[in-house]
């Protein structure tokens, strides 16, 4: 072979080796879809997240390199219900890969299989960046996470039949392991039935709804508007009369806001990973909700 | 639907949860949008206005050194105008295609098509076709929506190289490689329908087959807790005939023969762990250079003689976003006329907007955007396409858009 040959299969085959051998190749836009996808594929699939818990979600770059990894996905998970609007319709038209539009098997929306909430009775833009298919950050009501593992299973088998009895094994043992850590949570969560909470954004509303909390307020005026001033200084008012016993701001948030109300009214202000790797100890989704109710507690105590 | 509610009742009862209020909120879930308005495509609206303050007659703009493109590259009105409106209708049409239209309507005359397309959607292996009116994926500023610039107006070498917006009536196919990092190669044939191709005002030429073919490839990447980049080289290969332009004295030449552009782009883009919510940097660069040759046409001694050019241009652009909302930016360009040979019985003298210049221009602009939808912006530029004066440009505009939230390219 000529030396000009075998450098250039050398590097094609650098170039296009292919990332894993495993059966299945999957895209998840967010961290918490991720994490259950490797629960319940284990090493039968190659899980990328396009985001991290450090992004928020619904202002992120349709970067050349997210689209190099759809072009190579079998499936695609993401929340849907319009938070990805802004990036992911780029990524899947600029992909050249069918197997992930909509309508696919490859095409997954977590948000499509649990009951959603806060649906819209008025959708205006003037009421912020409103969801008219509801809210879709589902993933923190610890039942819709086995909703959508339940859903999630049954399109690995379809994806890949082969594989059927290792992806049943894993749901079910998913779903035992599960069942437990919810009453184990239920029982913790208890002293924070109706607490009152000041959030940062609408991210917390299925936990707040499963953990029978309390939303006092949000930092944000509206939906997807940071935090003014104007509004901040009526929140502290507010707080004086009817006061929340704790603020909560996700990993991906400036404390800043939380901090500045804190300050003013001496109500405690706590940092909440919001998904897997927003803390230390959210390595996976059973650390996301042991971390916080931990944090919770601590902070409303 | 019924299969999903279904799913998460068993679901409910396997985790002990009432079943009331599942079912409640699955109903709920299930009175989507029915009948025939629920297929509407995803309707948006561009609305922008624009106060302009200009030192220098806007009417007498012209960019010196280099042959005046067919569509409007100047500064644009003084006072208040309306800008272009633009109504972008957007939908899959089928499991194939997907379909796109973007029609501006200007305050002057009536509505144009900026873009109408259909894609495929079901291709495999890295493969997308585009065919119909299409931004020419020449350069990187080019495939750009005007109300997603980062500044109010295109730069100079956009301008004489590309007429302000290359739009062509085509064929795209695109492969995006199978590698770990972005890696795309493309090719365009067109009907060459406006500048560098077309014939004059009278439009394209009139032939069958193809009269304008580009080429392209990019690559992109990510590196370090929050950069990603992208690079690309692109050809414009046309074959303009009885492509006429007007001198400033009001005679009008006309030029047969070749153009060729090459055009190297880089974009680079910042945000702290890629959260670009709260601080962000963008640095964009393009770099042109075009060869010309082939048979001028003085308007003045209605001689033909030969005619060859090789000039170039570039900008480069940061834009920075310091606070939630605000964001500031610089532009610096620079155009070379480069070197213009005309043979006998041509005289350089007939061409004086061909006589040797090098135009530059610096831009200043700070926006505001207090949502995703709406953004005001003031720009100030100093301006020297002319050889003889400075125009300093004062812009103040905004730009806001309605109903289907819209994806913006890297």
């Amino acid at each position: 072979m000529k030396p000009i040959i075998r450098i250039l299969s050398g590097l094609s085959l650098a170039i296009f080796a292919a990332p894993s051998i495993a059966a299945l190749n999957i895209f998840a836009c967010e961290q918490e879809w991720a994490a259950l996808a490797q629960e319940l594929a284990g090493d039968k699939a190659s899980v990328y997240s396009a985001t991290t818990a450090l992004q928020d979600v619904h202002k992120v770059e349709a970067r050349p390199s997210l689209i190099a990894r759809v072009r190579s996905a079998d499936l695609l998970i993401c929340s849907g219900s319009e938070l990805e609007v802004g990036w992911l319709p780029l990524l899947l038209t600029q992909s050249g890969n069918a197997k992930i539009q909509l309508g696919s098997a490859g095409y997954f929306e977590a948000s499509q299989f649990v009951p959603k909430l806060e649906i819209p009775k008025v959708v205006d833009r003037a009421l912020g960046d409103v969801h008219p298919s509801g809210n879709p950050h589902v993933h923190l009501d610890p039942r819709n996470i086995a909703r959508v593992a339940e859903a999630l299973t049954e399109r690995f088998v379809q994806l890949d039949p082969a594989n059927t009895d290792i992806y049943k094994a894993r749901g079910n043992s998913f779903r035992e392991r599960w069942r437990a850590a919810l009453s184990r949570w239920e029982q913790q969560a208890a002293p924070l039935k109706g607490v009152p909470v000041v959030v940062y954004h609408k991210d917390m509303s299925y936990f707040i709804n499963w953990s029978g909390m309390r939303e006092a307020g949000s930092l944000e005026p509206k939906p997807g508007l940071p935090p003014t001033p104007a509004h901040l200084a009526e929140l502290v008012e507010r707080m004086k009369r009817e006061p929340a016993k704790v603020v909560v701001y996700s990993a991906y948030n400036s404390p800043r806001a939380a901090e500045f109300l804190s300050e003013r009214t001496k109500i405690p202000s706590v940092m909440l990973p919001f998904t897997v790797g927003g803390t230390d100890r959210a390595k996976d989704l059973f650390g996301l909700f042991d971390d916080t109710i931990g944090r919770l507690l601590a902070t409303v105590k | 639907m019924h299969r999903k509610a279904t799913t998460a009742l068993a679901v409910a009862a396997a985790l002990g949860l009432p079943h009331a209020a599942t079912a409640q909120q699955a109903a709920v879930q299930a009175s989507s949008p029915t009948g025939e308005n629920a297929m509407n495509p995803a309707v948006s609206v561009i609305l922008n206005g624009i106060y302009s303050n200009l030192s220098q007659d806007p009417t007498a703009f012209r960019i010196n050194g280099f042959t005046p493109t067919l569509g409007e590259v100047g500064p644009g009105v003084r006072g208040f105008s309306l800008g272009e409106s633009e109504l972008a209708l957007a939908a899959n049409i089928d499991h194939n295609f997907r379909g796109t239209l973007i029609a501006s309507i200007s305050p002057e005359d009536g509505i144009g098509v900026e873009e109408g397309t259909i894609q495929t959607l079901a291709l495999s292996y890295g493969f997308t076709i585009k065919a119909g009116r299409f931004f020419s994926g020449v350069g990187y500023q080019n495939q750009i929506h005007a109300h997603a610039w980062d500044f109010t107006d295109a730069p100079l070498a956009n301008k004489v190289f590309l007429g302000n917006q290359l739009g062509e009536d085509g064929v795209q196919l695109k492969w995006v490689a199978p590698a770990s990092f972005y890696w795309d190669v493309g090719v365009e044939a067109g009907r060459g329908r406006q500048f560098p191709a077309a014939a004059g005002p009278a439009g394209p030429r009139n032939k069958n087959g193809v009269s304008s073919g580009n080429v392209f490839t990019h690559v992109g990447g990510d590196f370090g807790t929050g950069a990603a980049w992208q690079t690309g080289l692109s050809y414009l290969s046309t074959s303009p005939q009885d492509r006429t332009f007007e001198d400033p004295t009001g005679t009008t030449n006309s030029f047969t023969g070749q153009s060729r552009l090459w055009v190297l782009d880089g974009i680079l883009k910042w945000a702290p762990n890629y959260n670009p919510t709260y601080t962000n940097f963008k640095l964009q660069g393009e770099y042109f250079r075009r060869k010309e040759d082939g048979d001028l046409t003085s308007g003045t001694t209605a001689q033909t003689g030969g005619f060859a050019s090789v000039q170039s241009g570039w900008y480069l652009q940061g834009v920075y976003q310091f606070v939630p909302m605000w964001r500031v930016g610089y532009r610096y360009d620079r155009l070379n006329s480069g070197s213009t040979s005309f043979s006998a019985p041509l005289n350089a003298a007939d061409f004086p907007i061909l006589a040797a210049y090098n135009p530059t221009r610096h831009t200043v602009m700070v926006d505001w955007s207090p949502s995703e939808f709406s953004r005001v912006r003031l720009q100030f530029a100093s301006d020297k396409s002319r050889s003889d004066v400075t125009d300093k440009q004062v812009f103040l505009q905004y730009i806001v858009s309605l109903g289907a939230h819209g994806a913006h390219k890297f």
